[in-house]
């Protein structure tokens, strides 16, 4: 299980290559990887967004990071899994959180990754504030639901 | 007694710091907390609270040691 919180750019495909190199004993048992890659758009709530930025509870948010993955594992049959979000300043495309379930069949990394990812949306103490494209600031109250069209 | 209390993001601008102690001489709720440290200042409707980095209710006791912390609904992913 790896849970990281970052504070400069994430580069998904370098993480997972990095970690699977390392996940020898899974060698011939993984079955499914279900990945995740949530990124920044330039646009909220109708509005153009030029910047973010992307607050959090040092201690607390890894504490729930990690209880949020433990349950996902008491939930589902996984092998392994890993979260990474960013932290700071972020721009549009910036990745901001990376979610990956490596399971012997699919319905588990699946469903395990989907749960991880929307928990962690109302669960884990991050907050983000805009920098519209005017220059005017506001913090996000609240996040969109993952399941509406 | 004493009690290390938190605020994040909105809470940290609405009162001003993002760290405060207060000191207590007798186990007090969280929402206690946040009326002896800002008087003047009544607590948004949807705070949340965390006492030691688990959630709380606001009603939960906070004792002599423990970090308290204040926030808004949280925004990530």
């Amino acid at each position: 299980m790896l849970i990281a919180v970052h504070e400069q750019a994430i580069d998904p495909w370098q993480i997972l290559s990095a970690y699977q190199a390392e996940q020898q004993h899974l060698a011939g048992k993984v079955g499914a990887t279900n990945i995740f890659v949530g990124s920044m758009r330039d646009f909220n709530q109708g509005d153009g967004v030029q910047s973010m930025y992307l607050e959090h509870y040092p201690g607390m948010t890894e504490k729930q990071l990690r209880a949020i993955v433990e349950q996902a594992g008491q939930q589902w049959s996984l092998l392994d899994s890993l979260v990474v979000h960013r932290v700071g300043e972020v721009r549009p495309d910036d990745v901001l959180v990376l979610v990956a379930t490596w399971a012997v069949h699919r319905g588990d990394a699946y469903d395990a990754n989907r749960f991880i990812m929307e928990t962690l949306k109302s669960a884990a103490p991050f907050w983000k504030k805009e920098t519209l494209a005017g220059g005017e600031q506001r913090w996000v109250e609240k996040n969109s639901d993952g399941y509406q069209a | 007694m004493s009690i290390k209390v938190r605020y994040f993001a909105s809470l940290k601008e609405l009162v001003g710091h993002g760290e405060a102690s207060c000191n207590v001489s007798a186990p007090l709720s969280a929402r206690a907390v946040w009326q002896q440290l800002n008087p003047q200042q009544p607590m948004p409707n949807n705070v949340l609270a965390a006492i030691n980095m688990d959630y709380a209710e606001l009603d939960a006791l906070v004792a002599d040691g423990d970090e308290l912390a204040f926030f808004p609904p949280v925004t990530g992913g």
